[in-house]
């Protein structure tokens, strides 16, 4: 019983790291209808950069998360004007080749600034692990559960709530409409870009004293960050969340249960039955195809 | 006119005498195929830093009789296809005498055809058990073998009286060879494996694998795997509370471990070439000079610590400097003179090459080591 | 001279020049590369039908170069099967396991079929690295014999070099066939707008997992000389990395164009050895390489060629 009450913990702080990764997916998905393949890469810039600052550099914690957090943004900004912006109307084959290409390029980058090793950021709070009901997790875990609900409630506010979100909702539904009410449609996918590219950052740093950073870990979790955002059928609420929540918990029960060494084929054969079966999503509604 | 041409003779003359004596002694070519980049470069990176060192060190004290070294490296990037252009690129392009790598077994084994069918020499610098079981007549290796390392940590463990282990070991090259030796050795010693768990090379979560070891019977944990996955495992079963001792390979000998580990790291018992411990050997150690002398100029060079792998690139190239002093520079003498090593006093341990032995070392080319205080410290 | 005709002879010139390389180079290492950059091309015109000529991407091929590779590794290495047989027969597996798989992930579209495949090919990857008691994990699987006709043994880099263009320049011209029979025009009705193509009676969806199963078919063939030539296997060959290279040497070479996918293959083959001065800077240029030209070159450098071959074309009739 005991072991089972770990695996659910451990799954569910896991699956809160995916979640979050996912966020960062749907944003620019539903603003244009892109799949960023390098989004993996601004998690590792997040846990890179907040290293270089608060490590290399001395400074204090909250400074260094900003600034990292702000330099993401740019370079999220930057890769959308350079990149993404002069390639209007693309076939989607030539926009995920760019996105591949751009992940590439971030990686090698990340590798001459700041060579190959993996380095451990301090955690946040303490390494005095927690024990709930026999099961432990660690203060950095708290920190993230914190963080993703707080992502999840900000941005509803934002998409809900405010001219610009729901300008951003309205371009992600039909462009060509928004456009015609007088929203700027490249300014809303800019906005996208650097939003995601923040969000991608923050749980970059966030994840890092847990996991530690080098300059490839970008790949590994945006696939798991994308494969939580499939299972949540590419919402920016509470469906992602779900889906990294679920992701989580099959992958520590399958390596407890059944074999550590399948577990990520698990989280990729979940995958492909989704988008076999119900491409839009456990937890989103059913949509019609555009032409 | 006759006074001319008695000119022209004896400016091309001593254009030929000068020619000559620059031209008499051209330098020794050996190669090196190292994976420098790509996910085995922390073994890489050290390997070549450690040769190009070396091979300078070597030419500043005035060549091998006389003659000056020239080391190419070409990167493999832990890709077998690489590994093997490059082997050919170095013995038919570049015409090498004897080559060192690659660092990992996949890669060694990868290019063992191509130097078996050109017999050129090679000495692999990975620590998989069949580079050199069986023997093959061109191919020697100087990392250690992974028996030995799990041959000793069971010693240690038969003499503490620990039965049952769980063992967790990383699902690439180096852990799965780990992995067969653990269970392949383990009857000998009198120990049950009672959990075999495995984790993948970018993982960053074991608490799963880890909970089910904290529930068996077993008394001691032993992982198997290169940084940054044992750091994520030593900082797992602190965050478990789990109090059976924990035993790590010599994958991770390098400070970085410690570094990752934090407080994760205290009491880990692992098994180490004597490198990381070499201030700390008894002044009788055979090896105890060439550990210091490496020790230090390798952080004079660099600025970090030399570490375990990088003298896997020491043995190599010092193995193949002495055969070249003995035996000439011909691929075939080196290898003769290679198998004909005895007693070489080198990093990984002392080196005795035979006809039925390629790969050199006892167990004894490990010593145990126990992290205490973020040091290691020599179990003896 | 008519189109087709000129075609039919720049085929045989390059196919002509091809099989006279080896005798200029003799012994040279660069016999070796030329292997390799033939398996390769027979990679990169296998995806390139899919790519290039039916607008699929599929982020997971190195699967079934995989597949190719240690089912002729496994039966010819621990169950000494005859080496040809096993071609075919892992072959003619990669196809089916691409025609079944085919169906439901072809009707996927853009990026979400290119998470579906790299899912795919990931998922191949962890059954290479677990079933160690069949591929050897990821410490490999050698002891993979050479193969042999009669009395010639392809264990040198000159009877390797025939063996593999000979089948590759098969393979490109199963291509250009293929591109111009009605399933090429189809495919490209395809291509240009599915809608418009389903009106016109084309049924796309059967027509794609077609070429998706042509498209493995060959990609394991590839796989199986990989293993017969380089006897020795590793799942790191066969990893998500080697897919996304694929996809770099059929756009950089060109889309849709068979000798792109020539030209692609041997710049990604050959690039590594003059990138080596540089050492850690080849990933950055790779990455760049991808991005500019998908911006800047859609036609990847082949149609640069062409258009120079146009321009000095142009100037020599203008004289």
């Amino acid at each position: 019983m005991d072991n089972l009450y770990q695996y659910l913990l451990s799954g569910l702080s896991n699956g809160a790291i995916y979640a979050l990764i996912g966020f960062g997916f749907a944003i620019i998905h539903n603003a244009t209808g892109i799949i960023n393949f390098a989004q993996g890469e601004f998690v590792m810039l997040g846990g890179m950069l907040a290293l270089f600052f608060l490590v290399f550099c001395g400074f204090p914690l909250s400074p260094s998360i900003i600034l990292s957090i702000l330099i993401a943004t740019v370079v999220g900004i930057i890769f959308e004007r350079l990149a993404i912006r002069p390639l209007k109307n693309a076939k989607p084959i030539r926009l995920i080749i760019i996105t591949i290409g751009a992940s590439i390029f971030i990686r090698g980058a990340a590798m001459l600034i700041w060579g190959k090793d993996t380095h451990a950021l301090p955690a946040f709070s303490g390494n005095d692990p927690l024990y709930i009901a026999g099961a432990t997790i660690m203060p950095q875990h708290l920190w993230i559960f914190a963080v993703t609900i707080l992502v999840i409630f900000s941005s509803r506010l934002f998409f809900n709530h405010t001219i610009i979100g729901k300008a951003m909702r309205a371009c992600a539904y039909n462009a060509q409409a928004a456009s015609l009410v007088g929203i700027d449609v490249r300014i809303m996918v800019m906005l996208s870009f650097s939003i995601s590219a923040a969000i991608g950052s923050l749980a970059g740093i966030i994840i890092a004293p847990l996991t530690m950073t080098s300059y490839d870990v970008g790949i590994m979790l945006g696939l798991k960050g994308f494969c939580a955002v499939i299972i949540g059928g590419m919402s920016s609420g509470l469906g992602t969340v779900m889906g990294g929540l679920l992701l989580g918990l099959l992958e520590a029960l399958g390596a407890g249960f059944i074999s550590a060494g399948y577990k990520d084929a698990i989280a990729f054969i979940i995958l492909l039955l989704i988008l076999f079966f119900r491409p839009e999503g456990l937890f989103g509604k059913k949509e019609t195809e555009r032409v | 006119m006759i006074k001319n041409i008695f000119r022209m003779c004896f400016i091309s003359m001593v254009i030929v005498l000068f020619a000559g004596t620059v031209f008499a002694a051209p330098p020794i070519k050996i190669g090196a195929i190292l994976s420098v980049t790509g996910p085995a470069s922390f073994l890489g990176e050290p390997e070549r830093n450690t040769a190009l060192m070396m091979v300078d060190e070597i030419n500043k004290a005035g060549g091998i009789n006389g003659r000056k070294i020239e080391l190419i490296v070409y990167d493999t990037q832990g890709d077998a296809t690489k590994a093997v252009q490059a082997v050919n690129r170095l013995i038919k392009s570049d015409k090498v005498v004897a080559i060192i790598g690659d660092s990992t077994t996949g890669n060694s084994m990868a290019v063992i055809p191509v130097v078996e069918k050109a017999e050129v020499p090679i000495i692999s610098c990975a620590a998989g058990v069949k580079i050199t079981d069986p023997v093959k007549k061109w191919v020697f290796k100087t990392a250690q073998n992974d028996s030995l390392a799990v041959m000793k940590i069971f010693e240690h463990m038969k003499e503490k009286k620990i039965k049952k282990i769980a063992i967790i070991t990383v699902s690439d090259g180096f852990g799965a060879s780990g992995r067969e030796q653990l269970k392949l050795k383990a009857a000998d010693f009198g120990i049950e494996i009672v959990l075999d768990e495995t984790y993948g090379p970018k993982d960053t979560d074991m608490t799963a694998q880890l909970t089910k070891i904290r529930g068996s019977s077993a008394q001691a944990i032993v992982c198997w795997g290169t940084n940054p996955g044992p750091a994520v495992v030593a900082r797992n079963v602190k965050q478990l509370g789990i109090k059976m001792p924990l035993f790590m390979s010599h994958g991770v000998s390098s400070k970085k471990f410690i570094e990752l580990a934090g407080e994760g790291a205290e009491g880990i018992i692992l098994p180490s070439g004597r490198v990381i411990v070499a201030d700390q050997l008894p002044g009788n150690d055979l090896q105890k000079k060439a550990l210091l002398s490496y020790v230090n100029n390798y952080r004079k060079h660099y600025k970090v610590e030399g570490d375990h792998f990088g003298g896997h690139a020491w043995d190599a190239i010092m193995l193949i400097k002495e055969a070249i002093e003995r035996g000439g520079t011909t691929p075939a003498a080196i290898r003769d003179q290679l198998e004909k090593t005895k007693n070489f006093a080198g990093i990984g341990g002392i080196f005795n090459y035979s006809e039925q032995d390629h790969a050199g070392l006892t167990k004894d080319a490990f010593v145990l080591v126990q992290i205490k205080k973020g040091e290691w410290k020599l179990i003896k | 001279m008519t189109k087709e005709k000129r075609q039919i002879f720049v085929f045989l010139i390059f196919a002509l020049a091809l099989l006279t390389i080896p005798f200029l180079l003799r012994e040279s290492y660069l016999l070796n590369v030329l292997v390799f950059i033939g398996i390769h091309t027979m990679l990169a015109v296998a995806l390139n039908l899919l790519l290039g000529y039916a607008g699929q991407i599929s982020l997971g091929h190195a699967a079934f170069f995989g597949i190719g590779a240690y089912m002729s590794g496994i039966l010819t290495a621990r169950f000494a099967l005859d080496p040809w047989l096993v071609i075919i027969l892992a072959a003619v597996s990669a196809a089916a396991i691409a025609f079944i798989i085919g169906f439901p992930i072809l009707k996927l579209k853009g990026h979400y079929l290119a998470m579906a495949t790299l899912g795919f090919g990931i998922i191949f990857y962890i059954i290479f690295n677990e079933t160690v008691g069949w591929t050897g994990g990821p410490s490999g699987l050698s002891g993979i014999p050479n193969l042999q006709i009669g009395g010639i043994i392809f264990d040198n880099d000159m009877c390797n070099y025939y063996l593999v263009w000979i089948i590759t320049i098969a393979v490109m011209l199963l291509s250009i066939n293929l591109s111009q029979s009605r399933i090429g025009r189809a495919l490209r009705a395809v291509h240009d707008s599915e809608v418009a193509a389903r009106v016109m009676g084309i049924n796309a969806w059967v027509l794609k997992v077609q070429i998706f199963t042509i498209s493995a078919f060959i990609s394991a063939i590839a796989g199986s000389l990989y293993a017969h030539t380089m006897t020795f296997i590793s799942p790191a060959s066969f990893g998500f990395n080697f897919s996304v290279e694929l996809v770099t040497m059929v756009v950089v070479g060109g889309l849709g164009s068979i000798y792109g996918s020539f030209l692609g293959a041997a710049i990604l083959t050959v690039l590594p050895e003059f990138l080596r001065v540089f050492e850690d800077f080849d990933i950055i240029i790779y990455g760049l390489m991808l991005i500019l030209i998908t911006m800047f070159m859609p036609g990847g450098l082949i149609s640069g060629f062409q258009l120079l071959a146009q321009k000095v074309n142009l100037k020599t009739k203008g004289k």
